[in-house]
């Protein structure tokens, strides 16, 4: 490990969280001018982490405090891996662990709506991860590894080679994200009826925890549609942002369906293009390497 | 300063005749936008700061009043909202009613009105955000207010 590795190391620690924070600020703008408000100030979900630091925390069991320190531990892990361009199998293993963990948390705490939200972004997992996996499938298809190094060596994009699993991938980030037509395991907007979901028994610095955890996330998740054309810095940029709007639209424009609707969107729809776009990889044997 | 720009709120209906929460839900509306001074209408009282109470208090929900006001982590304000929150209003001598919510949880704010109007309540929710950064400051907590299993007294 040479000091440039450290540096990058301590950008993602520290540059991650800022850029996810912006990201949040810019939807929740974004989602008030479409919904013909003024909205919150850019920098509303910085002060939301600040105001809960200070608040007291209020936990049902103890084990929930390790519970939201698993889960930022894994998804910078996840992170820190994607940006080291390690293997895109373990990336997936890993960044699970993370929502495993609020999955526990939510169990542990007894409550019936965090029980309800756990279930069901047990559900949500089920959905997006089959296609997570015919991602890093079609990965090792294009280049005959899982090292995600390996994509530094070709000339054209992955996009122009799994366009089927690019369709998939951006409702994995509606999914992921948590946004409404799939935002049912823990919702601000679902408060009527599930409360917080998962999240319900959270308060304080617990919950300013998971923020942040989700600051990283979404740096996470773009990343992986960054990768669609990692051969131009600004057209995979691009690609990003344009999956982010995407997401934040879809937010705006949809309502929540039963997780069951997901679970068949996913398994059926979702699943069979992605599967489609793989045989099609295997058969016309497609190398890039 | 963290606590005044991003105050979360929980909306509890007392016994209330919905009046109230109409105007208070019309805060949230694109016309009044409370979300641009960071007011979220928040599900749970482990996550709110502020907490919003509309109408009288009575034998009946005087245990949830106090349970859901315990549940809230300090720093924490009280909101009341409407006449028959401040002071118990038209009901005030209902053999039932115990009166305004200051007779059972210490309020910080008043708004008064039959019903307020969304600015009002607005600026109710504006006058709390001072007290709760003074109660940050200071290091205030709320009072544990005991419950007791039958509030009924016996000559009512």
């Amino acid at each position: 490990m040479n000091s440039l590795d450290i540096a990058k190391i301590v950008l993602v620690l520290i540059g991650a969280p800022i850029l996810g924070c912006l990201l949040a600020g810019i939807d929740r703008k974004l989602t008030a001018r479409l919904q013909g408000r003024v909205g919150p100030p850019l920098l509303q979900p910085y002060y939301d982490v600040m105001k809960l630091f200070q608040k007291d925390n209020m936990v049902v069991n103890e084990s929930q405090n390790l519970y939201v320190v698993m889960y930022v531990v894994f998804v910078i892990l996840s992170l820190l891996m994607l940006v080291f361009d390690a293997d895109i199998l373990m990336i997936v293993f890993v960044y699970t662990v993370s929502s495993v963990a609020l999955i526990v948390g939510g169990m542990s705490t007894g409550s019936p709506y965090a029980r309800i939200g756990s279930s069901r972004e047990i559900m949500a997992i089920l959905s997006y991860e089959p296609i997570l996996i015919l991602y890093a499938l079609a990965i090792y298809l294009l280049t005959g590894t899982f090292k995600l190094s390996a994509l530094d060596n070709i000339s054209n994009p992955l996009l122009m080679y799994i366009p089927l699993i690019f369709i998939s991938m951006l409702f994995v980030m509606n999914i992921k994200f948590k946004k409404s037509p799939f935002d049912y395991s823990t919702s601000h907007h679902a408060h009527q009826e599930l409360v917080k979901g998962m999240l319900t028994e959270y308060s304080g610095p617990g919950l300013a925890g998971i923020e942040i955890g989700h600051f990283y996330e979404y740096v996470f998740l773009l990343g992986l549609m960054f990768l669609f054309w990692k051969v131009n810095i600004i057209i995979g940029l691009f690609i990003a942002l344009i999956a982010f709007l995407f997401v934040i639209i879809m937010d705006n424009i949809t309502a929540r369906v039963y997780w069951q609707w997901m679970l068949k969107l996913s398994w059926t729809v979702l699943l069979i293009i992605s599967v489609v776009n793989v045989l099609y990889l295997y058969v016309a044997k497609i190398k890039l390497i | 300063m963290a606590l005044a720009k991003s105050p979360w709120i929980i909306h509890v209906n007392c016994n209330s005749c919905n009046g109230c929460d109409i105007e208070v839900l019309a805060c949230l509306t694109p016309l009044y936008d409370a979300e641009r001074f960071g007011v979220l209408n928040i599900g749970t009282p482990k996550q709110a700061d502020i907490m919003v109470v509309t109408g009288s208090i009575n034998y009946k929900n005087v245990n949830v009043l106090k349970n859901i006001y315990n549940q809230i982590p300090d720093p924490k304000v009280v909101l009341a909202v409407g006449a028959c929150a401040s002071t118990g209003g038209i009901f005030h001598d209902c053999y039932n009613v115990i009166g305004g919510v200051d007779q059972v949880i210490p309020v910080d704010a008043y708004v008064p009105g039959c019903c307020p109007r969304p600015e009002a309540i607005l600026d109710g929710v504006v006058a709390a955000l001072s007290v709760l950064e003074s109660k940050s400051q200071g290091k205030i907590k709320g009072k544990d207010v005991k419950l007791k299993g039958n509030e009924v007294p016996s000559n009512a």
